[in-house]
């Protein structure tokens, strides 16, 4: 289907009139662009794909003798030259750019090139890598963009446009300004406003809002590739919303930008970092991640390489490095080599490769750091006094040393060693030294241990029962039970003669225990599970016993005393039989040490503990020839249990446990670190991680931009910053403004805003870029300066109507004859219609939030399956930014409005129209709730009849009254609407379910009848345009 | 009320005739055109089509070659012996790195079907019958070894995220013929076994091309298409009431504003409206006759993959010009014996339905069917199943020019290496977009001073397969 219109807009550009002083053909204007999208792919940088040995990207190749041996540029001389007669050939197998290539030159272009020879073939260097040059600016010209606007706009014979009536001018800086649409209040107060600088108090007035630090950052997270989720495969979810809101403070604050690309490339290299500092290096950290299955290191450990290199061409520099990760660029200087080189500078980065994504760094709030800092300061002033000696810790310490000292000598309890060991029903009870022994096999539901002892302390008066718990019994406990726990029903003690038979009973007298089992008392008559049955004979029932949940994961210990002290009789052996006959779900002991007494009972209960080996050891060396850490220990394990330490640690572990607390309670964000043991980075061929034949390279600068000499050591991420934001280095302050100039003029000075390569476009007014690219650096990147000067422009407040003399003249706007208009960005159309509607929660920061979304979105997400609960409350009603940012499942609102998934690094979002937008504005819950809202609004704040309530709603939502049209339109939907409603009761009902409900006493009907009219008005164009 | 009708199109139109918008101007006036639709970037196709129209059933997980459609007596007999160093020395290995390789034989009966004799799973009867129209090829390897960026480089031709698909690609070359649908629709099932490997939404995604070119996902639950649904409350007649007056205000603003945007908004409100019906008539196949339920074994709503491969037939019908099925759950690490006789119940009678459904429509001559997933299995076990490979694997065509009942391209005798014809990721895209009457190396789209395609630098039309 042909396009009359689309060909002749292509023909007004081709042939756009001269520019001024363009009689001598401009090599990078005019050639260059040429040679380089024609030529360059075989006859350029990249040696690999060079034919016939000829580059014309350098004049010394193009003018010297190709392999042919004949030059193909004559200077001064096309008819000799052999580039002029491969282009005129009608040879097909001479003819060029091959006709495979699918490339041709047309007529006019061929004649350029002739031209250019005739004129002496002059190369120059290409405009983005050369110094910018502050052009001359007259004193007491006006504003220096219009000045240098009408220059060229006077040069072709243009005239700018209007200015804008004060309506649409307020509209248009909240919108670049905040992406948000403009109160009321404040359109009245600057449209009556006579100050002759009131235009420039407004704009100072939003620079210094917190909404313009929002509204830069949905620009600057593009760039950055910021998202909520790491990207390959399980898309798993990772803490960095603490980067977000670094990213709106900097900007809120002004941060000059060299001083904010120092942060994020190296934020923890710089000295003492602060959390503001470590949090920007996050930017190393937002690149995609994997942790597949069978997904390989090596080929991870390129991809992530890549990934960054590619990341520091697009956000700094408009270089599309992609290119050269697999073969020297087509078209920029940019080699192999000097890509991988790039890579080293990240090979310092400590990270796990495939790898799930690390928890990050605590983030705290100004209150939260403020607690933090006070606990940690008490914590400190606690263990220092732990540390600290005083003359009554010291008679503490002597008096528990001396004691600990008699009980190693002569220990209150002795291990009993059972050689011979039964447990009926299967289990076996293996040895683990020292007296302990644990239950393994077969795990019955009752059982009873019988323990022989051939030796034993002689005039025992006690038995202790220790059940000691063990890591791999259920619930880390003692027994054996699924929850950990035991039930010992009856213990019996006798003595034996070497034939095996009886010689005597040992009846118990009493028994106590460390802890007794009060939960589930119904099943046991003592209403607790008490020691003393266990020595009851069964009294109390024979699966009544001891037990001891909830504490079957701490050591717990049963006591015995014996009714007359163990008789001494020659070749006795002692039995001790350990029943367990409760019967259900395996109550029985899993690990356990039976130990003798001679002292009394009660005493041996209440002597120290026993110390840990180690230090039973040290006691018996004498004090004087313990080291200083021999002897801390000592003290340390004192303090750790002494009653008179008791608050003291009580005090320790309740500020441990605050802390605790808060550390959980912080956000965290992922951050960089750095590591002395670093990654061996090789140039790859071809991009194939699998070829490992590559140079090894280290950290360096590409050789095509003027870099500092760094001699004696490799250079590191705080060297690449520095380079990015020197004043030599010609592109980041060139691709910087360029991109700032688009969000407030809607389309580039150059309008690649991606590439500054030799592909990419010259700007039409190249010296106004470099007068913004100049003066960025001059003003030490003082980005609020740079935003102020571009807005305060009379070019930025022209009207943005064009004229069909325009249209043909200048139909993309590149002389800027006119304001731009477009399409607010998917996260700002969210923002109006809240704001719009009064439901906007305007909060800074914090983690990101879920707006509805349709159920079964993430079906297809997996490792873990994922459901999006969307939240409530506040946290429903925030702007577009915080919107959870998962990259395999973008939310479909934002996607249809063309946000970026963040895969990669986006200078410039796509502009749709597509049906998708219009379901979302007429159907994405949120859009129809915000349009209740403004309804109900429009109900109660408005005051008067319909008429006047239409215009309320109109200056809401679009800063002006509305039309007679549009108000016949809209008062004619409200009727037939309100009507039908009224008919239609349940439809209302149903229609104020949607998203939060509507409150009671609002009538449904009219709600949902005047909601007709605000959906229209949050759906029209005009409404989600910045114009 | 006064509806935005097809007058005041016209009348809104010659007002706006000094407006800009020649692709959305000329979209809105084709409608009062019969037969019309969204036209693609060329102007008409590089050379004859042979395919109007795409479906590409994606088997996703990787399914294995060595049980459906690549038969290895030789693996058979090396079962349990190590696998030939020679073969694997070098090559990426996923799971079964740093492990002992060995020979595992195939699990599958396989059988001779049809006039042509072409072998595989003998639990594919159904899909036997239509043998004789099938093309397999069996020695396709593709650059990627897990899910993710193999998935992309069978969609995109590239494992950096952000190139668009190839059902975006078609699109903007050739537009769509329907008014009222997407060119470009995504349908998911699962079944059983495997892992339920996820999927992104990446993989239909347009990428550095316009949005518009972007595959639209038809849901089986929940509304169809995000938003399709009116909000609670809103009839169909109000719904049309409140598109209407946004209609006709933006027509009243473009008289003051001049902006060729608003025409393509206009277009598109009509579209959505559109879609507001034809996308609930679409998936109702309610009204197929018992004969076409029956075939394909589905019911309506039941989500399966046959389920799909009907609304897959009815897309065609309606001029969509890609339709990308997937089913997932092919990842047999594990117990790849039991996971495919799953796979082949799912999928025997769905696949024959679709190509008879087709044929008996006469939609085959000009419909390519295309089954396949994002690379192989490995001949080396891995207990009972088989880990990922990318160096030979197993696909099928049918219909849209493809020549029937053959085979093509060999692995090697344990299945490992495609030795015979192998079949770059992106010969099989040239071949593809040659069946749509589109040169690959013409269909071009200029990011970041480059011009990329779908086939990046590589890609060459195979041209035995081609009728």
């Amino acid at each position: 289907m042909p396009r009359p219109v689309r060909s002749a807009i292509l023909s007004c550009l081709l042939l756009a009139p001269a520019l001024p002083g363009a009689e001598k053909v401009s090599f990078n204007r005019q050639i260059r662009p040429l040679l380089s999208d024609q030529c360059f792919a075989c006859h350029g940088p990249d040696a690999a794909e060079r034919k016939g040995g000829l580059r014309l990207d350098q004049r010394e190749s193009a003018i010297g003798p190709a392999e042919s041996g004949e030059p193909a540029i004559v200077p001064g001389d096309p008819a000799k030259s052999a580039l002029i007669a491969r282009i005129y050939t009608e040879d097909e197998d001479d003819h060029m750019p091959p006709a495979k290539t699918h490339k041709s030159l047309s007529p006019e272009q061929k004649e350029l090139l002739s031209q250019w020879i005739a004129g002496g073939a002059e190369y120059e260097g290409h405009w983005a890598y050369l110094p910018p040059v502050k052009p001359a600016i007259p004193a007491a010209t006006g504003h220096p963009v219009d000045y240098l606007v009408h220059q060229r706009q006077q040069a072709l014979g243009l005239q700018p446009s209007p200015e804008a009536d004060r309506r649409i001018l307020i509209r248009r800086l909240y919108a670049d300004l905040h992406g948000l649409p403009a109160p009321v209040e404040e359109v009245d107060a600057f449209a009556d406003d006579p100050a002759p600088d009131a235009y420039e108090k407004v704009v100072d007035r939003l620079l210094n809002a917190p909404a313009y630090g929002e509204r830069m950052a949905v620009w600057w997270l593009d760039l950055v590739r910021y998202a909520d989720s790491a990207g390959y495969h399980s898309d798993k979810e990772r803490n960095v919303s603490p980067f977000r809101d670094y990213i709106i403070d900097s900007f809120n604050k002004n941060k000059p930008f060299d001083q904010l690309t120092i942060e994020h490339l190296a934020g923890d290299l710089l000295p003492q970092p602060t959390m503001e500092q470590k949090v920007g290096s996050c930017f190393n950290k937002l690149l995609l991640t994997t942790d597949e299955g069978g997904a390989q290191a090596k080929d991870y450990e390129a991809r992530y390489l890549q990934d960054r290199v590619r990341a520091v061409g697009a956000v700094w520099l408009a270089q599309t490095w992609l290119c050269s990760q697999c073969h020297d660029h087509k078209y920029d200087p940019m080699l192999t080599k000097d890509f991988y080189s790039m890579g080293a500078f990240f090979a310092d980065i400590d990270e796990g490769i495939i790898a799930s994504p690390e928890a990050g760094i605590p983030v705290y709030t100004p209150e939260q750091q403020k607690a933090q800092e006070t606990l940690t300061a008490a914590r400190d002033r606690l263990q220092a006094a732990a540390a600290a000696t005083t003359p009554e810790s010291e008679v503490a310490y002597l008096r528990w040393e001396n004691a600990q000292l008699q009980a190693v000598l002569r220990p209150a309890w002795t291990p009993l060693l059972f050689p011979q060991r039964i447990a009926s029903d299967g289990p076996t009870l293996e040895d683990r030294g020292q007296g302990i022994y644990l239950a393994t096999g077969s795990n019955p539901d009752k059982t009873t241990y019988t323990l022989t002892a051939s030796t034993f302390p002689a005039t025992m008066t006690g038995l202790r029962l220790e059940a000691i718990p063990h890591e791999k019994l259920p619930g880390k406990g003692s027994g054996r039970a699924g929850n950990g726990n035991f039930v010992v029903t009856e213990i019996k003690a006798s003595l034996i003669g070497p034939d095996g038979k009886l010689v005597q009973e040992l009846p118990f007298a009493s028994a106590s225990a460390s802890f007794e089992q009060t939960s589930s008392p119904e099943s046991h008559p003592d209403n607790k599970w008490s020691a003393a049955s266990t020595i009851d004979g069964d009294k109390r029932g024979a699966e009544s016993g001891w037990a001891v949940l909830p504490q079957a994961d701490q050591g717990q210990q049963l006591w015995l005393a014996f009714t007359n002290p163990v008789p001494v009789l020659p070749d006795a052996r002692l039995v001790v039989e350990i029943q367990q006959n409760h019967g259900h779900e395996h109550h029985t002991l899993g690990q356990f040490r039976v130990s003798g007494t001679t002292l009394p009972v009660d005493t041996a209960i209440g002597s120290a503990p026993p110390l840990p080996a180690d230090l039973a050891a040290l006691l018996l060396k004498p004090m004087a020839q313990r080291t200083g850490d021999e002897q801390k220990s000592l003290v340390t394990y004192h303090r750790s249990i002494a009653p008179e330490w008791a608050d003291h640690r009580k005090q320790l572990a309740e500020t441990n446990g605050k802390l605790k607390e808060l550390e959980d309670q912080a956000v965290r964000c992922i951050v960089t670190r750095t590591t002395p043991d670093k990654r061996t980075v090789r140039i790859l061929p071809r991009g194939d991680f699998m070829n490992e034949s590559g140079t090894v390279v280290k950290a360096a600068l590409p050789g095509y931009l003027p870099a500092p000499v760094i001699e004696g050591r490799e250079p590191n991420r705080l060297d690449l910053a520095q380079w990015l934001i020197s004043r030599d280095n010609p592109l980041t302050a060139r691709v910087l403004v360029n991109r700032l100039w688009k969000l407030f003029y809607g389309i580039g000075l150059s309008k690649r805003l991606e590439d500054f390569g030799l592909q990419g476009e010259m700007p039409p007014n190249a010296p106004l870029l470099d007068f913004l690219a100049t003066e960025m650096v001059d003003r030490k990147w003082n980005i609020k300066d740079m935003v102020r000067l571009m807005v305060t422009s009379g070019t930025y407040r022209q009207i943005s109507v064009a004229t069909p003399e325009m249209l043909t003249r200048d139909p993309e706007n590149r002389e800027l004859t006119r304001q731009g208009r477009h399409r607010l960005d998917a996260e700002f159309i969210r923002d109006f219609a809240l704001d719009t509607s009064g439901l906007l929660v305007q909060k800074i920061g914090g983690t990101s939030v879920r707006p509805y979304q349709p159920e079964g979105y993430w079906e297809n997400l997996n490792f873990p399956t994922r459901n999006w609960d969307a939240s409530v409350g506040d946290s429903q009603y925030r702007r577009g930014l915080y919107t959870w940012w998962q990259r395999m499942f973008l939310h479909p609102s934002m996607l249809a409005f063309d946000a970026t998934t963040r895969e990669e690094c986006t200078a410039e979002r796509t502009q749709s129209n597509i049906p998708q937008q219009a379901l979302a504005l007429l159907n994405d819950p949120s859009f129809v709730e915000a349009a209740r809202h403004l309804a109900l609004r429009a109900m109660t704040e408005a005051k008067g009849d319909d008429t006047a309530r239409l215009t309320w709603l109109w200056r809401q939502a679009l800063q002006r009254a509305p039309t007679a049209a549009e108000e016949t339109a809209a008062l004619s939907l409200l009727a037939k609407h309100r009507a039908e409603f009224q008919q239609d009761a349940p439809a209302a009902q149903a229609f104020g379910q949607i998203g939060r409900p509507a409150a009671d006493g609002i009538g449904l009907t009219e709600l949902a009848a005047w909601s007709s009219v605000t959906r229209v008005i949050l759906n029209l164009h005009e409404f989600i345009t910045r114009s | 009320m006064t509806p935005f009708s097809s007058l005041h199109r016209r009348a809104f139109l010659s007002r706006a005739t000094y407006g800009f918008g020649a692709a959305a101007l000329a979209g809105l006036l084709r409608q009062d055109a019969p037969a019309a639709g969204v036209p693609g970037i060329l102007a008409a196709p590089h050379h004859p089509p042979r395919a109007k129209r795409v479906i590409f059933l994606s088997m996703a997980g990787g399914p294995s070659h060595l049980e459906t459609f690549d038969y290895k007596p030789v693996l058979a007999k090396m079962d349990g012996q190590p696998m030939p160093e020679s073969m694997t020395k070098g090559q990426q290995i996923a799971q079964l790195q740093g492990q002992a390789l060995k020979c595992f034989a195939p699990q599958h009966e396989f059988k001779k079907f049809g006039k042509s004799g072409q072998e595989f799973n003998a639990l594919l009867p159904n899909l036997g019958t239509m043998a004789d129209e099938m093309c397999i090829v069996r020695s396709v390897y593709t650059e990627a070894i897990n899910h993710d960026p193999a998935h992309m480089f069978m969609n995109t031709g590239s494992q950096i995220a952000g190139r668009p698909s190839m059902g975006a690609w078609a699109t903007y070359g050739l537009g769509t013929e329907s008014q009222n649908l997407p060119g470009f629709v995504v349908l998911t099932s699962s079944g059983k076994g495997g892992q339920n490997q996820p999927i992104a939404a990446r993989q239909w995604a347009s990428g550095l091309l316009p949005s518009r070119y972007q595959g639209v996902h038809l849901r089986g639950k929940g509304d169809p298409v995000m938003y399709l649904n009116a909000p609670p409350g809103v009839s169909a007649n109000r719904q049309q009431d409140v598109v209407n007056t946004i209609n006709q205000l933006n027509a009243a603003h473009e008289a003051d504003v001049h902006d060729p945007e608003i025409a393509t908004r206009i277009a598109q409100y009509e579209m959505a409206f559109r879609m507001q019906s034809s996308v609930p008539e679409l998936m109702d196949i309610g009204k197929e006759p018992a004969s076409i339920l029956d075939l394909y074994g589905c019911k309506p709503g039941d989500g399966s993959f046959a389920y799909n491969c009907l609304l897959a037939r009815r897309l065609a019908e309606r001029g969509v010009r890609f339709i990308q099925l997937y089913h997932k759950d092919w990842d047999h690490h594990g117990d790849v014996k039991q996971s495919i006789t799953w796979k082949m119940e799912e999928i025997d009678r769905a696949c024959m339905a679709l190509l008879t459904d087709l044929k008996q429509r006469d939609m085959l001559k000009d419909t390519l069917v295309i089954w396949g997933g994002e690379f192989g299995r490995t001949p080396m076990s891995q207990g009972t199943g088989r880990d990922h490979h990318n160096k030979g694997f197993s696909i099928w065509m049918a219909g849209g020019g493809v020549k029937p009942g053959i085979s093509y391209g060999a692995t090697d005798e344990l299945g490992y290496h495609a030795v015979e014809n192998p079949v770059d990721v992106h010969d099989l895209h040239a071949t593809m977009l040659h069946l749509l009457g589109i040169g690959h190396t013409r269909l071009t789209y200029r990011f970041q001073g480059r011009d990329y395609r779908l086939t990046d630098i590589k890609g060459k039309v195979i041209s035995a397969v081609v009728a």
